[in-house]
């Protein structure tokens, strides 16, 4: 464990989102635009995880998500935890849920979607089938799709 | 009765409650059995068809007419200045809503109309068509005429003909009947047309009872609504056309075995699966489903538009 958080610098202050699927942390850099920010930011791709195997790691100092933006979250990374730290010591710590609702950051995957458009953002809702499974429906063209061919 | 509808943007069947139906369903008979000219003096309503659907904008057109309001718009977004400029939907129902009372919106790419909301200062949308996605007064007009026909729109036997992976109209359909109890639904189509997962699941987890068929010959016995829509060449291999169009075509030797309360909708137009001949049978009802049309379209503008009915 001692060796695990080696691996990635300790922040002061700020979030740490962990047990990422590895290959998925790079894309949540870019979906929520973690990066368009001035703040320094860490991260760690495939590294060690007793829970996953293999894991990435975000760390962003002196920034706090919201509770949204921590929900949305688990769409890609289910198993994700979300950190926070002050003065090195871990203050919260949260698990994401589903939300209802997920703004701005998926892409419709019907090509006459009006959601393309660049003046707007795009909205789905999660819809749960008979099987369990959860579909994503977009608020603009009311198409049902399968979780995974929005998320791929 | 209190009507709910006041101020709403009409985008979806999908958002209407039963109540909505009815009282769209209510308004429309009153309309038909007595016109009431004044009841929109007064408005200016825009019709804005961004692509070119003549039925429609002729049908709305006319409802609008009919209750004494006036009409702006344009027929066809390939001609009008706002899109060869470049101006964006947005842009164009922004300003367009400040110079209305009501926006009627035809657009190729579906949520059109939905976007169309989040712009238009709340004066109420009409969705006319957005694609392939929803037209909610077609589905209106189709309640209304299986309502007239059949005097009831739960406990009946409905089959779907044609294209039902694509065609919207019996996508709506279906959704809004499955909003009343104890309806039974016949699905008839070439396997590339099947009628999409999510309407198949919707009415699974609504525990409501579907069958695909292979014919129509195979439940003409048990219906009591038999909806035909077009088959389009362009959506099949041409063998499989070919096979189709004569599967799935209704002529009068079809018809032996139906009930006598049956009635043949159809959205049009009509290609060549229904045979002309059909037009002379009882059963045959589209034309005077398009009629009705009007009065659907009356209703529910003037429902959003007018506060108070029903005295
Ligand atoms: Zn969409």
């Amino acid at each position: 464990m001692q060796i695990n958080k080696l691996q990635v610098e300790a922040i002061k202050c700020g979030s740490v989102i962990d047990h990422i699927p590895s290959q998925i942390g790079f894309k949540l850099l870019s979906l929520f635009r973690f990066t368009e920010t001035e703040k320094r930011i860490t991260i760690g791709l495939n590294l060690p995880s007793k829970k996953l195997g293999k894991k990435d790691i975000i760390k962003i100092e002196n920034t706090f998500l919201s509770e949204d933006q921590i929900n949305q979250l688990a769409v890609y990374a289910p198993c994700a935890t979300v950190n926070y730290i002050d003065q090195y010591n871990l203050v919260g710590k949260i698990f994401p849920t589903l939300p209802k609702k997920i703004d701005r950051i998926l892409i419709c995957p019907n090509s006459n979607c009006i959601s393309h458009d660049n003046c707007i953002n795009s909205s789905f809702i999660f819809i749960k089938k008979l099987d369990k499974n959860m579909n994503l429906k977009c608020q603009y063209c009311e198409k049902e799709f399968s979780k995974n061919i929005v998320l791929s | 009765m209190r009507n709910s509808l006041y101020k709403k943007n009409i985008i979806s069947i999908n958002d209407l409650k039963r109540d909505e139906l009815e009282l769209v369903l209510k308004k429309s008979a009153i309309l038909k059995k007595k016109p009431e000219p004044n009841l929109l003096k007064n408005k200016i309503i825009a019709s804005c068809f961004f692509e070119a659907s003549t039925r429609t904008r002729l049908s709305f057109e006319t409802a609008i007419y009919r209750l004494g309001a006036s009409i702006i718009g344009f027929s066809d977004g390939n001609n009008i200045s706002l899109s060869k400029k470049g101006e964006s939907l947005a842009d164009t129902i922004s300003v367009i809503s400040s110079y209305v009372d009501a926006i009627i919106i035809r657009h190729p790419q579906e949520g059109s109309a939905r976007l169309a909301t989040e712009f238009s200062n709340s004066i109420p949308i009409f969705n006319a068509g957005d694609g392939s996605n929803q037209h909610p007064t077609q589905t209106l007009l189709d309640l209304f005429t299986i309502k007239e026909t059949q005097y009831r729109l739960n406990n009946l036997n409905i089959a779907m003909v044609g294209d039902l992976k694509y065609g919207r109209t019996v996508h709506s359909l279906t959704q809004a009947l499955a909003k009343y109890k104890k309806n039974k639904f016949f699905f008839i189509s070439p396997d590339a047309l099947t009628m999409p997962n999510y309407i198949n699941d919707m009415l699974l987890e609504k525990k409501i009872s579907w069958t695909r068929c292979q014919n129509i010959e195979e439940i003409i016995s048990e219906i009591d609504i038999l909806y035909m829509t077009r088959v389009q060449k362009e959506r099949l291999e041409s063998t499989e056309y070919a096979n189709a169009k004569s599967k799935f075509i209704l002529n009068t030797k079809t018809l032996k075995n139906a009930r006598s309360n049956l009635k043949i909708l159809h959205p049009l137009p009509r290609i060549d699966e229904i045979d002309y001949a059909v037009d002379y049978t009882p059963y045959a009802w589209y034309f005077k489903q398009a009629a009705n049309g009007i009065y659907a379209r009356q209703a529910i503008l003037s429902l959003v538009l007018v506060e108070k009915h029903f005295k």
